[in-house]
Order: C-alpha cells, then sequence, then structure tokens
C-alpha cells in the first residue's frame, strides 16, 4: 500500500543509452528468434496431440458397419434393446465401449434402430412397450414409438443409424456419440422435428 | 532454546526472508476489517489446502482407467484404512469449497470491494471462481459412475450444439468419438494438474493483491471512492486508526477456518462419501442420472428454458454471464461501497441468489421429469378404487398399465409432469377426458394409437369418477344451458 502512495514521486530516470547497433544487441535479438522458431515447434506438436482427437482425419475414420446379430432377434412389430461393441475402442474402455441402442422391427425388412441417447441433452431413454413411448429420466423428453418427439424439451425426434441387412445380419453404421452436431444418420437432417422416416 | 535461535539466524542469514515476512504479518489494516464478515476468504485457502492434501491421498489408490476407476474406488470405500474417510472429506471438501468460495464472492459484492483499486483483484477471483466451478465438475466426472458418464453425455450434448464447430468439440472434450477410457484420462489431468496448477498461480496473484492493495475497508454510507484520494484516504486510515493483521485481524480468520475444518470432518465422519452409484455401463439403461448439488441449479434450467432459445441461451448465456462479471469493477469502479446506498446491487445480489437457490431447490426433486417406475411401483389409492363400478376399477388397471402414473400423480404418488389426477373430473368433462387421452395436448403425448377403444372408455370411466364426493364432475357448458331443469339439479347435487 504505502509503495503505491510514494510512486508519483518516485524520480523519473531521464538517461536512456541511445540505441545502438553493437554485437550484444544483435545476439539479443537472435535470441528472441531462436526460442520463437523453437516456441513453435514445441507447442505445434503438443497443440496437435491435445486436440488430436478433433482432427477430421481421425473423426473420419470413427464410424463403421457393425452387427447388432441376427435379425431374428428382433421380432416384428416389437422394440428392443440391443447392445454392440463400438467398433473404436482403447483395451481399458471396459463396459463403457458397450453401447445400447433400441431396434424397432416394423416389417421383414423394415427397421429403425434409434441412439439410446436423447436428442435434448443425451440422457438415456427407456421404451415403455405398454404406452408406445420412449421416455428419458433428465428433463422429461418423451418420444412415439416411430421415435418422433411426443413432449418435452427435445428440438427433434429421437437419432437413427442407418442401417442394411446383410445375410439375416442386422448392420448398422455407429461409432461416435450422437449429438445434434453430429446425428448417426443423415438422411432425416432435413425433417428436425419428426425424424420417422426409416 | 539458543539453538532453536542460532538456527533460525543461520537459515535467515541465507534466505532473508524474516524481515518481509514479519512485515507482511504485522501491516496495518483498518480496524474495523477485524471482523467476522471478512473471514470467508481465508477460510476458502484453507479448505483449498486440505482438498490438495486429500486430493494427493486419493491418487495413492485411484485409477483413472475406465475399465477400473470404479472399481478402486469400491477398494477405497471398503478396503483401504480410511479409504471412505478421505474420499469423505475431498467430496464434502468440494462443497464446502464451492459455498465459501460463493458466500466470499457476494460479501466482496456488497462490500464494494471490487471498485478502484482492486478490480483485477476481482477479475482473478471470477477466475478462480470459475476453476473453483471446474474442479467441482471434474471431479465429478473422476467418481466414474453412472452419473459421471451420463454427466459427460450432458456436456458433449451441449457442445454438440456449438455451430460449426459442433462435432471437433465433443471429439475434443471426450478424447475420442464416444465417452470411454481417453475421456476419464482427460478429465484426470485437468482435474489433478491443469486446474489446480492454473489455481494456485491465480489464488498466489490474488493474495499477493490483497497484501499489496491492503484489506477493503469497512463500507461507510457517504464515503466515495475515488480515483484521485481513495490511495490517500487508504493510507491515512490504515495508519492512524489501523490494526495489525496479526494478531488483530487475523485471530477471527484463525477462529473461522478451525470451524470450518471440524465441520468438514464431522460431516465426513456422519454423513460419509458420495457414491460411487452405478458402474459406469451404458447398456445398463435403467438410471436416473443426476448432478452433484451445485449443478442442480443448472439441471434444473435445462429443463426449464424455452426451447427454442435454448441453444442460443446455452452458448452465449455463459460468455453473457461470465462477460458481466469481470466487465462489473471496469463498469462501476468508483463511488459509493456501502450496501446502504447501493440498492440495485442489493437488489441483482437478491434476485440471482433466490433464482438460483429456486432453481437448486427444484433440481432436488425435478417435477419435469417423469417418475420413470412410477406405474409398476406406487399402486392407486384404495380411497379412489372404493364404491367405483367394474368399467371403472379396469380403467385404473389401464392408467397403471399405460404408464400415466410416470407424470401424474394420485394420493401424491407418481410423477410431477402432467397435473395430479386425483379431482381431474371436476376440471375436464368426459368428451374432453377422451380429447385429451387420444390426442395429446401441449406437453402431454398422443395415445390414440396405443388404447384399443374399450381401453380408453375404461380410462375415461375411472377418470370421470376422480372427483370429491362434494364436488360435482365439469359439465359441458354449452349442453347445461339446453339442458331440463333436472340435470342442472342433478348437477349440483352433492
Amino acid at each position: 500500500m504505502p509503495e503505491l502512495i510514494q510512486e508519483p514521486e518516485a524520480p523519473v530516470s531521464s538517461t536512456i543509452a541511445p540505441r545502438k547497433v553493437s554485437r550484444r544487441n544483435m545476439l539479443m535479438t537472435f535470441g528472441i528468434a531462436l526460442n520463437a522458431i523453437a516456441g513453435a515447434l514445441f507447442a505445434v506438436p503438443v497443440v496437435g496431440y491435445i486436440f488430436g482427437p478433433a482432427r477430421r482425419k481421425e473423426m473420419k475414420k470413427e464410424l463403421a458397419w457393425i452387427t447388432l446379430g441376427p435379425l431374428t432377434q428382433f421380432p416384428e412389430g416389437q422394440t428392443r434393446l440391443a447392445n454392440y461393441r463400438n467398433p473404436f475402442v482403447r483395451p481399458w474402455d471396459g463396459d463403457t465401449g458397450n453401447i445400447p441402442c433400441w431396434v424397432r422391427r416394423i416389417a421383414t425388412d423394415k427397421l429403425q434402430v434409434f441412439a439410446i441417447n436423447c436428442a435434448h441433452l443425451g440422457c438415456p431413454v427407456r421404451w415403455y412397450p405398454q404406452s408406445g413411448l420412449f421416455m428419458c429420466p433428465c428433463h422429461g423428453g418423451a418420444y412415439y414409438a416411430d421415435g418422433s418427439r411426443a413432449s418435452g424439451p427435445p428440438p427433434r425426434g429421437l437419432f437413427e443409424y442407418d442401417y442394411k441387412l446383410e445375410a439375416g445380419q442386422l448392420w448398422i453404421k455407429a461409432g461416435q456419440v450422437p449429438t445434434l452436431a453430429s446425428p448417426p444418420s443423415q438422411a432425416c437432417a432435413d425433417q428436425p422435428k419428426r425424424c420417422a422416416c426409416a | 532454546m539458543r539453538l532453536t535461535k542460532d538456527l533460525a539466524e543461520w537459515f535467515d542469514h541465507r534466505l532473508q526472508l524474516g524481515q518481509p515476512i514479519k512485515e507482511v504479518m504485522q501491516h496495518p489494516v483498518p480496524r474495523r476489517t477485524a471482523s467476522w464478515a471478512y473471514v470467508f476468504g481465508s477460510a476458502s485457502l484453507t479448505v483449498m489446502i486440505l482438498q490438495f492434501v486429500t486430493g494427493i491421498c486419493l491418487a495413492f489408490v485411484y485409477v483413472p482407467s475406465a475399465d477400473q476407476a470404479w472399481t478402486s474406488l469400491q477398494v477405497l470405500n471398503h478396503q483401504q484404512a480410511f479409504g471412505w474417510f478421505i474420499r469423505a472429506l475431498h467430496g464434502w471438501g468440494s462443497n464446502f469449497m464451492v459455498a465459501l468460495v460463493l458466500i466470499h464472492m457476494v460479501q466482496v459484492f456488497l462490500f464494494g470491494a471490487y471498485k478502484y483499486p482492486r478490480e483485477l483483484t476481482w477479475i482473478v477471483g471470477i477466475f478462480l471462481l470459475l476453476m473453483t466451478l471446474g474442479m467441482a465438475f471434474t471431479g465429478q466426472v473422476l467418481r466414474f459412475d453412472q452419473d459421471a458418464y451420463w454427466g459427460l453425455g450432458i456436456g458433449a450434448s451441449v457442445m454438440g450444439r456449438m455451430p460449426l464447430i459442433g462435432t471437433p468439440l465433443v471429439h475434443a472434450m471426450l478424447g475420442g468419438p464416444i465417452i470411454a477410457g481417453e475421456t476419464l484420462s482427460r478429465f484426470f489431468a485437468i482435474h489433478v494438474f491443469i486446474v489446480p496448477g492454473t489455481l494456485i498461480a491465480f489464488v498466489g496473484v490474488h493474495v499477493l493483491m490483497v497484501l499489496k492493495l491492503g484489506v477493503n475497508e469497512w463500507p461507510m454510507p457517504g464515503r466515495i471512492v475515488k480515483r484521485s484520494t481513495y490511495l490517500k484516504e487508504y493510507h491515512d486510515l490504515t495508519h492512524k486508526d489501523g490494526v495489525p493483521f496479526i494478531p488483530d485481524a487475523f485471530r477471527k480468520d484463525f477462529v473461522f477456518s478451525g470451524i470450518i475444518i471440524l465441520a468438514l470432518v464431522f460431516c465426513a465422519a456422519f454423513f460419509g462419501p458420495f457414491g460411487p452409484k452405478g458402474q459406469p455401463d451404458p447398456t445398463i439403461v435403467q438410471t436416473v442420472p443426476r448432478p452433484d448439488y451445485f449443478f442442480l441449479w443448472g439441471f434444473a434450467g435445462l429443463a426449464l428454458l424455452p426451447a427454442n432459445l435454448e441453444t442460443f441461451l446455452l452458448i452465449v448465456g455463459p460468455v453473457i454471464g461470465i462477460g458481466f462479471l469481470i466487465a462489473l469493477p471496469l463498469i462501476s469502479g468508483t463511488g459509493e461501497k456501502s450496501w446502504r446506498r447501493r440498492p440495485l446491487a442489493v437488489l441483482t445480489a437478491l434476485v440471482i441468489i433466490i433464482s438460483l437457490a429456486a432453481l437448486t431447490q427444484l433440481g432436488t426433486y425435478a417435477p419435469w421429469s417423469p417418475v420413470m417406475d412410477a406405474w409398476s411401483s406406487a399402486p392407486v389409492p384404495p380411497k379412489l378404487l372404493a364404491g367405483r363400478s367394474a368399467l371403472e376399477r379396469q380403467g385404473a388397471v389401464v392408467f397403471q398399465a399405460k404408464q400415466c402414473r410416470n407424470c401424474h400423480a394420485l394420493g401424491g404418488e407418481g410423477g410431477q409432469r402432467g397435473p395430479a389426477l386425483d379431482t381431474v373430473a371436476t376440471r375436464l368433462t368426459g368428451d374432453q377426458l377422451i380429447r385429451q387421452v387420444l390426442q395429446g395436448r401441449g406437453n402431454m403425448p398422443a395415445y390414440g394409437k396405443n388404447l384399443s377403444p374399450a381401453e380408453t372408455t375404461a380410462l375415461v370411466a375411472f377418470l370421470k369418477s376422480l372427483h370429491p364426493p362434494n364436488q360435482p364432475p365439469a359439465q359441458d357448458a354449452s349442453l347445461v344451458s339446453v339442458a331440463s331443469p333436472q340435470t342442472s339439479a342433478g348437477a349440483g347435487k352433492p
């Protein structure tokens, strides 16, 4: 505190040495340039390392076709929970690498595969066959059997995976957590409110 | 004794810290600041130091790996000697620290302590608040259970709403495409290295500025802060009527810190550690994720925000809020300090505190969430079945079986998403009930596709019977006006 008060009275140095180009000045300039280059060479890989998972090249690799098992597991007219091992996991991922999804079989070869994550903020929705609704335990979102929004805060219907049937197996294209920025299927992107176009 | 003195002198001759430390200890502070109102900053610091101690202790055993973290917490809770107690201290310490930092902030705001020349102290303090909340959130993630897993899902969903950079942001936050091993490692590095390191640096600057600029004097109505005169006024106040920081002001800090540590130990011993709840296995979908206490207000806000403003508020809201807090001392850096002459400031603080408290209170019971198992766990109150016809009782069965109870309470049990239906027949006529059930409206989904005509008839018969014996059911006014006198009279009968 006292220092602050005394400050205005402190004598101002008036003898600033005239700037001369000397060997020492050169060395200082050289030092700044050298350290700037060294710093950049150090920092760029560090930043690249930390934000590596967000690189476009990495993110493209993260979607793959994966099987949910034989189609016979999913009886017509029912919606069932299915689990798959995420196509990209680390050895230490444990249970977190197992991802659930809801499979609704409408007809023999007509299905809908819904992400478990509520379109509002990603909580796990639960299917209630009696009332034909998906309900979210977090903020009260609800969806109809076809995944379209029924009520609550979700801005769109449930996220859907692209699927295909091959040799009696159900395959979906999955690999990343579905969010509004990256829905697993682009097929319904033009119908944000009612995503029931399977 | 002599030896101690000689040793101390030997060290001080080399370190030369004795004199500066003595000056800091005895620096004069305004007499009235030796007050119980000024103890919250130092108590926050005390709790922070305890958090470092217990945090390092936990790192002795905790395994920051997605497949082992939850198990290592179980070992801490049940096998490691005092493991449960260290976890409890760390968890309660987190709550204490957030609470103390918030109280400290309110006190500083009401006392105008952020004004000239202490603007930067306040701004650094805002960053300390954000880091404290950041520690609380990342710590909740390290308690790697179902709540942590789905909390991360909420975080990812919020990030995913960011335009253009949504997806890269989600992947950078999660350290990969899904919530998994690298997510936990990432949050471990943030919680254990990045934020604590920054926190130490910022606390150092914060405390240094308190020492350099002096403790804010007790605000007196009419004592105006002016840039030209304040420093001299403060200098006079401390030097003519000041007291040495140690012992005069320090005594209360010291006692209060002791009380806080005792309270912390008591809470830890009495209430025990937080969780962990269920395993972080996303395939267990029978879960009801909830955030920790100090994030309940945000949880409530996310449920109650108008849908069309949500993304905007999620992204722009924090920027505006934090921006305003940082800009505050730059906007009103001079003038009155006393809360008695700053009604708008007091009102603002009150509105914010009451809003956050109300949202937190709502968050504790989340009336907007369906009660996911009410349909199978809460029986229909016998009172509402007594004397009912077979059709009406069948309707009660439909009511339960179709999960209506998850959103509508009967006899105080069930969801609060929709209105309680104990007396619904006094509000809606039979026709209105049919329309509401089949077509839905507002927040109610339409059940037309999932109810057979027979089920609908039974359900509506049951709902029509839900009115108190002394209160008639609702009637269609247009039908009543043309009805015969008997019908009108009948409606009025108990």
